[in-house]
C-alpha cells in the first residue's frame, strides 16, 4: 500500500493520553495476512494512531477489495 | 452439486446455439452477422462474412434454394428475411476487396474430381487450398453442369465464369470432355490419384462398377460420402432424386467429400465429430413475443435486386436471434453484460484459481438467488443456485471475502443471541397447537404489527399459539455458511420439538421458505393462509389507504407458493381493494434487492433494481414481506404492507414512510422482546450492556452517512465507552474534538466527537477492516 504522501507537515491531532503531538512514523497496517508498513501520526510514546476518514474511506477501502480478492 | 456438476452447467445455456438461419444452411452462411452488418451500411463486411461460407458466392447469391429462409423466426411476425437477395446485395455493394488468401505448400498427393458441377467444383477447390494437386474431369466442354438449367437473366453466364476464376487461383487443373468410364476408367483414376470424388450429377450408367442399393443407386455413406470402393467418395445431386436439387446441398456434399478426402489421405478417422457438418436444427430459443408485424421490403428492380437503402431496410427486418431471455428479466444479470454461459464458465473458473485475483467474486455474491432466471429460461438454468453453490464452495475454501456478508451475519447473530431470541408457549397454556415465527425483519420494521398480529392469533386459533423470536438463518444461508446456518437451524429445530411439534405460522416469506425446505417434517402455513381463514381483525381495511388499485409486489421466495399469492390476493379483495397484477408476478415476480444479500454485496446494482421494480406502475404497492416493503419505499416509491391494511401502520406512517435504520432495526427487536417478557409473560425484561447508557446526539446528515457506512450506534457507544475509561483517544488542537477508535470484532471504528452536558455529539464515524498495529497502546 503507498503511503500517505500528501500528510501535512504537522497534524492538528494530539495524543490526549500523553500530551504529545502526532508524529509520522512507519505503522504496520495488515489485512487477511498481508502487511504493510505505511506512513501514519502516531504518539511515540504510546503508539496511539490516527487514520484519517479519507484514508479509511480511500485507499484502505481499495485495498481491502483487492486483498479480499486474491 | 460439486464444483465439478456446477461447470457442467454452462452447457445448459444455449445462447451461443447458432440461429436458426445458419443451421439450417448446409454450409452454414452466419446470415444472422451477414444482416447485422448490412443493417449498419457496413456491406463490405457483410459481404465477408458471407463468402467465408461459400465458395462461390455470386452464383450462389442468384440461385441458392435457401433452406434458411423456411427456418427464419422472422416468419412468426411477417415474412422471412430475404437471405439469399441480401447475399446479393452484399457483392453488389460491397468495396471490391483484393483477395490476399495464399496457399499452402503443396502436398504432392493428387485427387481426381469427376463432374464439373456446383459439388466436384466445391470439392476441387477445397482440396486444391489445402495444397492437394486436383484434377477435375468434366464429360461436358465447359464447366458449369447443371448451373446451365437457370435463366440467363437468374444467372449470366459472366457470374459464373467469375466465381470460376477462383479455381485458376488455387491452381486446379480442367479436363473437359472426358466422360470417365469411357474415355477414362475408374480404375485407372483409382490407380493414378490418391483418391477419386464423383460429382457427376446423374449416375452414369453401369454405375463405373461401385456397389448399389436395392434401387440401382451407388451406395454412398451419409457422413463421410464414401463408396464401396474406399479411395472413391460420391455426392452431389447424384444422391438426390430429379425433383430434389439443391445448389446449396451441392456445394456442402462437395466440402464433405473434401474433408473426408483429405482425412482418407491423411490416414485419420473418416466419422470422429463430423456432427457439425451439412444443415441442423438448433437449440437457440428466440423469443418472437410482441414483435411487430413486417412483411418482405419490396425491390424497385425486381431483376437487379435490393438497392443500398432497400438492403439496410430488409436487413434491419432481421431481429438478431438470441436468447437472453433471463437477461432480458434480471438486471443483475444484465449488469454483467454477459449471459450465463459465460458467467458459469467464469465462476467456475474463479473457483479454481489457486493464486490469482478472483475477479468473478462480485458476480457470486451479487446474485439474488431469486431464481426468476429457470422460470424464463428455455432450459431451466437457474443461476441463483449456481451462485449459492458457488458461494458455499467460496465459504468451504476459506476464499469468501468477509466483507460483503459480514453485516448481515452480525445481525442475524444478534437476533439469536438473548437480546432477540426468545421461545415460549402462549401465556397460561402448556401445549402449543401453533407457533407464530414473526421473523428478525418485520420484528425490526413493524414490532407493533407483531405484537398485535400475536395477540390476534391467540384469540383467534384454539390450542395453544406458541412464540418464537429470532432468526430463520437466511443470511447464514444466503452466504454460503453452510455450519453456520445448520447450527442455528438446529436451536430452531430443538426448540420446535419441546413445543411438541407445533404447526408453524410465518410472516415472512423467506422463513416460510426455509421451514420448508430445512423442516420438512413440520407442517408450515404461512400468516397470510391463517389470516384468510380467520377474516380480517375488526376495524380492518381500507382506513387511509387511497381509494385506488394496489400492486401486488409478491416476495421472490414464494414464487413456487401460489396458495399464498391467492391467500393474499383473498384478503386484499375481502378488504375490498382492487387488485393490479405487475407483468413480472406470481412465479415470475422479482427480487426486491434483498435477496441473496445482494444490497449488502453490491448496493448499487440493488438500487437499480429497485429502481426498475418501482417504474412498473405508478399504483401503490402492496407486499407482504417487511424487506420488500422497506426497499421498496427506500427508493420513494409508496408501498403498504398487507398488516399496515390489517392492523395499521407503524406509527400512524403511511406507504410513504422510509423502514427504520439499522440501529433501529435492532432496537426495535430488543425492546419488542422485552415488552412482549413484560406485558405477556409477565418476566424480568434483558438489560442492556453498559455502553447502552452512553448517550448519543446524531444529527440527520450523519445518520444517513452512518446508514451507509453500516455503523450502528453500538458501535459508537463502544469506541467512546473505550476512550474515555482508558484515556487513548486524540485530541484536535482545533476543534477540541476527540478522536478515538476501537475494534470489537474484525472492523475498526473511528468517531470524533466532544461533550456536553452528560451526553456525546457524535461530529463523524468512519471505519475500515485493515489491522494498525499499535505498539503499547492498550487493547481494552
Ligand atoms: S431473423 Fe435473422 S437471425 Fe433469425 S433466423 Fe431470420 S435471418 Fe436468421
Ligand atoms: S434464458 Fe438465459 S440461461 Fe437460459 S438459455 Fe437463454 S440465455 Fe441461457
Ligand atoms: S437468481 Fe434472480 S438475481 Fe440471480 S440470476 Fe437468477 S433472476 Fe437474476
Ligand atoms: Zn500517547
Amino acid at each position: 500500500m503507498r503511503e500517505n504522501n500528501a500528510a501535512p507537515a504537522e497534524s492538528e491531532w494530539l495524543c490526549a493520553k500523553c500530551g504529545l503531538p502526532l508524529e509520522v512514523g512507519k505503522v504496520d497496517v495488515g489485512y487477511l495476512g498481508s502487511v504493510f508498513p505505511v506512513d501514519l501520526y502516531r504518539c511515540t510514546k504510546c503508539g496511539q494512531t490516527f487514520v484519517p476518514e479519507e484514508l479509511a474511506e480511500g485507499k484502505m477501502a481499495e485495498v481491502e477489495k483487492l486483498l479480499e480478492d486474491k | 452439486m460439486d464444483q465439478e456438476e456446477l461447470g457442467k452447467l454452462e452447457a445448459r445455456c444455449i445462447q451461443e446455439q447458432p440461429p436458426a438461419c445458419a443451421a439450417a444452411c448446409p454450409v452454414h452462411v452466419d446470415a444472422r452477422a451477414m444482416a447485422a452488418a448490412i443493417a449498419g451500411g457496413d456491406f463490405t463486411s457483410a459481404a465477408k462474412i458471407y463468402k467465408k461460407s461459400v465458395p462461390f458466392p455470386g452464383i450462389i447469391s442468384r440461385v441458392c434454394d435457401h433452406p434458411c429462409q423456411a427456418v427464419c423466426r422472422r416468419r412468426d411476425a411477417g415474412d422471412a428475411v430475404s437471405v439469399r437477395a441480401l447475399e446479393k446485395s452484399c457483392l453488389d455493394w460491397a468495396e471490391q476487396v483484393r483477395d490476399t488468401g495464399f496457399l499452402p505448400p503443396a502436398k504432392n498427393k493428387r485427387v481426381a474430381v469427376v463432374g464439373g458441377g456446383l459439388s466436384g467444383l466445391t470439392a476441387a477447390f477445397e482440396l486444391a487450398k489445402k495444397g492437394f494437386s486436383v484434377e477435375v474431369f468434366e464429360k461436358e466442354g465447359r464447366l458449369g453442369g447443371s448451373l446451365f438449367r437457370f435463366s440467363r437473366e437468374q444467372l449470366p453466364e459472366e457470374v459464373i465464369a467469375a466465381d470460376l476464376q477462383a479455381l485458376d487461383k488455387v491452381g486446379v487443373t480442367i479436363r473437359l470432355s472426358v466422360k470417365v468410364g469411357e474415355a477414362i476408367s475408374l480404375e485407372s483414376l483409382c490407380e493414378d490419384f490418391e483418391a477419386v470424388y464423383l460429382a457427376p450429377g446423374e449416375q452414369p450408367e453401369g454405375g463405373l462398377g461401385l456397389g448399389l442399393d436395392g434401387a440401382g443407386g451407388w451406395l454412398i455413406d451419409p457422413v463421410t460420402l464414401g463408396t464401396t470402393n474406399p479411395k472413391v467418395f460420391a455426392g452431389g445431386s447424384v444422391r438426390r432424386s430429379t425433383g430434389n436439387r439443391s445448389p446449396i446441398e451441392s456445394i456442402a456434399d462437395g466440402r464433405r467429400g473434401a474433408i473426408s478426402i483429405d482425412r482418407f489421405i491423411q490416414k485419420v478417422s473418416l466419422t470422429a465429430s463430423r456432427g457439425g457438418e451439412g444443415a441442423q436444427e438448433t437449440r437457440l430459443f428466440t423469443s418472437t413475443e410482441g414483435l411487430a408485424p413486417m412483411g418482405e421490403t419490396a425491390m424497385a428492380d425486381a431483376a437487379g435486386g435490393y438497392s443500398r437503402e432497400e438492403a439496410v431496410l430488409e436487413a434491419k427486418r432481421c431481429i438478431q436471434c438470441q436468447c437472453l431471455e433471463c437477461v432480458k428479466v434480471c438486471e443483475y444479470l444484465n449488469s454483467f453484460k454477459s449471459y450465463p454461459k459465460k458467467y458459469v464458465r467464469q465462476i467456475y473458473n474463479n473457483l479454481s484459481i489457486v493464486m490469482g485475483h478472483r475477479h468473478a467474486n462480485k458476480l457470486v455474491n451479487s446474485c439474488s438467488l431469486c431464481g426468476l432466471c429457470r422460470e424464463v429460461c428455455p432450459e431451466d438454468l437457474n443461476m441463483g443456485l449456481v451462485c449459492k453453490k458457488a458461494r458455499e464452495i467460496m465459504v468451504e475454501q476459506g476464499r469468501m471475502p468477509p466483507s460483503p456478508h459480514d453485516f448481515p451475519i452480525r445481525d442475524m447473530l444478534f437476533s439469536n443471541s438473548e437480546k432477540f431470541a426468545l421461545t415460549r408457549p402462549q401465556p397460561g397454556t402448556s401445549a402449543s397447537r401453533y407457533l407464530f415465527f414473526p421473523g428478525c425483519q418485520l420484528s425490526a420494521s413493524a414490532p407493533d404489527q407483531v405484537r398485535k398480529t400475536y395477540a390476534f392469533l391467540c384469540e383467534q386459533l384454539r390450542g395453544g399459539v406458541g412464540l418464537m423470536l429470532r432468526c430463520c438463518g437466511a443470511p447464514a444461508e444466503w452466504s454460503g455458511r453452510v455450519e453456520l446456518f445448520s447450527e442455528s437451524f438446529a436451536d430452531i429445530v430443538s426448540q420446535w420439538q419441546e413445543l411438541g411439534r407445533p404447526q408453524v405460522i410465518l410472516a415472512c416469506s423467506t422463513c416460510y421458505e426455509i421451514f420448508k425446505t430445512h423442516l420438512p417434517e413440520a407442517s408450515v402455513i404461512s400468516l397470510w393462509e391463517v389470516l384468510d381463514r380467520t377474516g380480517p381483525p375488526d376495524g380492518a381495511g381500507r382506513g387511509s389507504v387511497p381509494d385506488r388499485a394496489l400492486a401486488v409486489h409478491d416476495a421472490c421466495s414464494t414464487r413456487h407458493e401460489k396458495h399464498i399469492h391467492q391467500a393474499v390476493r383473498n384478503i386484499l379483495r375481502r378488504l375490498g381493494f382492487e387488485i393490479e397484477e405487475l407483468a413480472l408476478s406470481g412465479d415470475k415476480t422479482e427480487c426486491c434487492g434483498y435477496g441473496g444479500l445482494m444490497f449488502f454485496a453490491n448496493p448499487e446494482l440493488a438500487r437499480s433494481v429497485i429502481g426498475n421494480r418501482i417504474r412498473q406502475s405508478d399504483s401503490d404497492y402492496l407486499a407482504y414481506c417487511a424487506m420488500c416493503r422497506d426497499y421498496l419505499a427506500s427508493a420513494g416509491k409508496r408501498t403498504w404492507h398487507l398488516l399496515d391494511l390489517l392492523f395499521g401502520a407503524p406509527q400512524g406512517g403511511d406507504a410513504q414512510r422510509k423502514g427504520p435504520g439499522y440501529t433501529m432495526r435492532r432496537e426495535n427487536r430488543a425492546r419488542l422482546k422485552n415488552a412482549l417478557l413484560e406485558e405477556l409473560f409477565g418476566e424480568k425484561p434483558i438489560g442492556m450492556e453498559k455502553y447502552g447508557g452512553i448517550g448519543l446526539r446524531i444529527s440527520d446528515e450523519l445518520r444517513e452517512s452512518l446508514e451507509r457506512r453500516q455503523i450502528l450506534d453500538s458501535d459508537i457507544q463502544q469506541v467512546i465507552e473505550f476512550a474515555e475509561s482508558s484515556g487513548s483517544k486524540l485530541r484536535s488542537s482545533r476543534s477540541g474534538h476527540f478522536l478515538a477508535h476501537w475494534k470489537p470484532a474484525a472492523v475498526t471504528y473511528w468517531v470524533e466527537y466532544s461533550e456536553a452536558e452528560g451526553e456525546f455529539i457524535v461530529h463523524n464515524a468512519y471505519c475500515h477492516r485493515m489491522e494498525l498495529t499499535e505498539g503499547n497502546r492498550r487493547l481494552g
